[in-house]
């Protein structure tokens, strides 16, 4: 894409970051982004991010603050929506479906792609309420016995269950933060969407409980397709299968995460995983 | 020569210090002004009212013969409305003190009963059984035989100086050691409606109207105010015109009653013809009052929804509705029925705006619809403290203390329901 306002600090640098390295394609593809620019207002966030995701793979976007990785994946379930003057163009394909078609109802989108927050919010409710919440609007249980199923399972699969199964009763907000981010994630995956966002979703919890958080996207890839957006890269390294580096709103490297982390192709890359910047 | 930071520190410490501590008094010296203030005005009202709360009464034995009373034929409905009921009783304090033979000491005996006495009688007599029967019963006193029993009347002062007459004190001083003239609770203060005798006078017309005015205000202003927040707030988009509605609420809450109190003789009884003094269109009135205060303290309920709960709705699928009613609502709910509450005890306490739509008017009868002539509480506290009877002044603290009960109880709720209701995260 063509830049015309191009008055960062960084325009005159010889490295060019313009141009994304590494191959955006891949076999498989859930969803199919191209030339995606955002808009806040008269600032742009995103300039002409090109990338595809497979099915069942973990996707890591990594880069400094304020590069436009967390307003992308924002994107792919419509969420900027809510955010006044935010400005969506390109084009974002769930399965040959148009994201942003102006005709399609977001409600049954973001049935399919599920987003799991930074900072835990469940809602003030009970745990079962909480996971009961999705299938209940959607209607995806016609009976108690089968909607109790539901939260069983989502709480098993997230990891919750012999923890919660006695106070299903109580408030999720009594929870720990590790705990209330995977009670966030049981209620995600309770309406079983195909893919599953998570923007920083460690970023306010201790090691041990990010180990387990951790682990549990491990579980997840082999029925879910993941993208999660992190701060840490270690974090990346460990649950990813692909890593995109941003920069500034671009889209730099895209690549396998070994090879990301062991061999990277550009410079900007190469800085901010040796941590000389970021 | 160095000095360290920290002497620098320690030389400016105690100035710091001081300071705070000014801080501190004037708060605490600000604070303690508001209480006395109010301790003044609750003891205030408080003791100027109690002896509303009673009232004295003489004790009397009436011969309810129907030649006194000018019944001739029971059957004659209008000879029961118009029997002589104040001659029975008339005759009832002659036969009781028989040595009062002068007209003049005699027109004082009368005297100390209630003028409006015969119509009590007339009440009882609906049961018409009695007639021919000897009946005892209490009968109030006259206001001013009231005031002497409760002190107000200075016995030592010069007799042309005072309301009541050597004569009157010494019959009011026989009554009372004969334990026919008590001191008992006041129940015409809660079941009766205004009257220009102040032991005839009672709240209970006003508060019915009260009641009345602010039921219509509550079931206009909680449904319109709620909308008007949830749809300002959340679906309505964010541009010029929303701005200057904004702009226009907040300069409404600010707008002084009396301008509503004009707007609706000017609307409602003028172009609509709505009927005067009725609690329809006071209860309307406080409505266009009170939906400012609603709808600023309803946005603001809302606003403080945090938006990671929205979020969170929102990613799961939810729509806007269902985002509203299942989560934003339900934790902006406190908010809003205390801002509401709040705004309804504020309707309560509110005369100007009723004055100009004719419910200040002299109403006897108790009002039993929404239609039906009214005064409310603030406007009967207004009516009697401009009346001159010694006995409307402790009537009229008497009726605050009801209001401010009233009040008090009212914004209780609106604290019990915050902390009921009240959900963290």
């Amino acid at each position: 894409m063509v830049d015309t306002n191009s008055s960062s600090p960084t325009s005159s640098d010889p490295r060019d970051y313009r141009n994304t390295v590494g191959k955006i394609e891949v076999p498989n593809t859930k969803m199919s982004m191209r030339d995606v620019d955002v808009f806040y207002g008269d600032k742009q966030a995103v300039f002409g991010v090109d990338l595809d995701i497979a099915k069942n793979e973990v996707i890591a976007m990594i880069g400094p603050s304020g590069c436009g990785k967390s307003t992308f994946l924002r994107c792919m379930n419509r969420m900027n929506d809510t955010i006044e003057g935010c400005v969506v163009s390109g084009s974002l394909k769930l399965d040959d479906q148009d994201i942003y078609d102006p005709k399609l109802d977001v409600v049954p989108l973001r049935a399919r792609v599920g987003m799991v927050f930074q900072k835990p919010n469940p809602f003030p409710k009970s745990i079962y309420d909480n996971v009961a919440y999705g299938p209940q609007i959607h209607g995806l249980a016609s009976s108690k016995v089968e909607l109790d199923e539901i939260v069983e399972n989502s709480l098993k699969k997230a990891g919750l269950w012999n923890e919660a199964k006695d106070r299903l009763d109580q408030p999720g907000t009594g929870l720990s933060g590790g705990q209330q981010q995977r009670l966030c994630i049981a209620r995600t995956i309770a309406v079983s969407p195909e893919v599953i966002l998570m923007d920083e979703p460690c970023s306010a919890l201790d090691p041990i409980a990010t180990a387990r958080i951790e682990e549990l996207i491990d579980e997840l890839s082999a029925n879910f397709t993941i993208a999660i957006v992190t701060h840490s890269m270690q974090q990346a390294a460990r649950v990813s299968h692909r890593t995109a580096y941003f920069h500034l709103g671009y889209l730099v490297e895209i690549g396998a995460t070994d090879d990301i982390f062991t061999n990277p192709r550009h410079r900007l890359t190469e800085d901010y995983i040796t941590g000389r910047f970021g | 020569m160095s000095r360290s930071t920290i002497d620098i520190v320690n030389r400016n410490l105690a100035k710091r210090y001081a300071k705070e501590k000014r801080f501190r008094l004037f708060g605490l010296a600000s604070i303690l002004a508001g209480l006395t203030a109010l301790c003044f005005l609750l003891v205030t009202i408080v003791s100027n009212g109690w002896g509303a709360f009673t009232q004295s009464y003489v004790q009397l034995t009436l011969d309810l013969d129907p030649e006194t009373l000018l019944i001739t034929n029971p059957l004659d409905d209008d000879q029961w409305s118009y029997a002589n009921y104040t001659g029975v009783i008339k005759q009832s304090l002659r036969e009781r003190f028989p040595d009062i033979k002068s007209r003049k000491d005699k027109k004082r005996l009368y005297q100390i009963i209630s003028p409006g006495a015969g119509y009590q009688l007339n009440l009882l007599m609906q049961d018409r059984s009695l007639l021919g029967q000897t009946v005892t019963i209490w009968l109030p006193a006259d206001d001013d035989v009231d005031s002497v029993i409760k002190g107000h009347i200075d016995r030592h002062r010069p007799e042309n100086e005072r309301r009541v007459s050597d004569k009157t004190l010494s019959l009011i001083d026989e009554l009372v050691n004969s334990g026919e003239l008590q001191r008992k609770f006041n129940n015409v203060f809660f079941t009766a409606g205004d009257s220009s005798e102040p032991e005839q006078a009672g709240i209970k017309g006003a508060m019915l109207g009260s009641f009345f005015t602010l039921i219509v205000a509550l079931l206009l202003s909680f449904p319109i105010g709620i909308a008007a927040a949830i749809y300002l707030e959340e679906f309505a988009p964010k541009n010029k015109w929303t701005d200057f509605i904004e702009v226009n609420i907040n300069n409404l809450a600010a707008v002084p009653s009396i301008v509503f109190g004009l707007l609706g003789l000017a609307v409602f009884l003028n172009w609509f013809g709505l009927p005067r003094s009725v609690p329809l269109v006071g209860g309307i009135v406080l409505t266009l009052m009170t939906l400012p205060t609603i709808i600023i303290s309803s946005r603001v309920a809302l606003k403080s929804v945090p938006p990671s709960i929205r979020e969170a709705a929102l990613g799961l699928g939810a729509s806007k509705m269902q985002t509203i009613f299942d989560h934003v609502l339900p934790l902006a709910l406190p908010g809003m029925l205390t801002g509401g509450i709040i705004g309804m005890a504020q309707a309560l306490g509110e005369t100007a705006p009723l004055l100009m739509i004719g419910m200040v008017a002299f109403i006897v009868d108790i009002p039993g619809s929404f239609t039906d002539p009214a005064t409310v509480l603030p406007v009967q506290i207004f009516l009697w403290s401009d009346s001159p009877e010694r006995a409307f002044v402790e009537r009229t603290s008497g009726a605050i203390m009801v209001l401010l009960m009233f009040l008090i109880l009212m914004n209780s709720i609106a604290v019990l329901l915050r902390k009921r209701f009240e959900r963290r995260w």
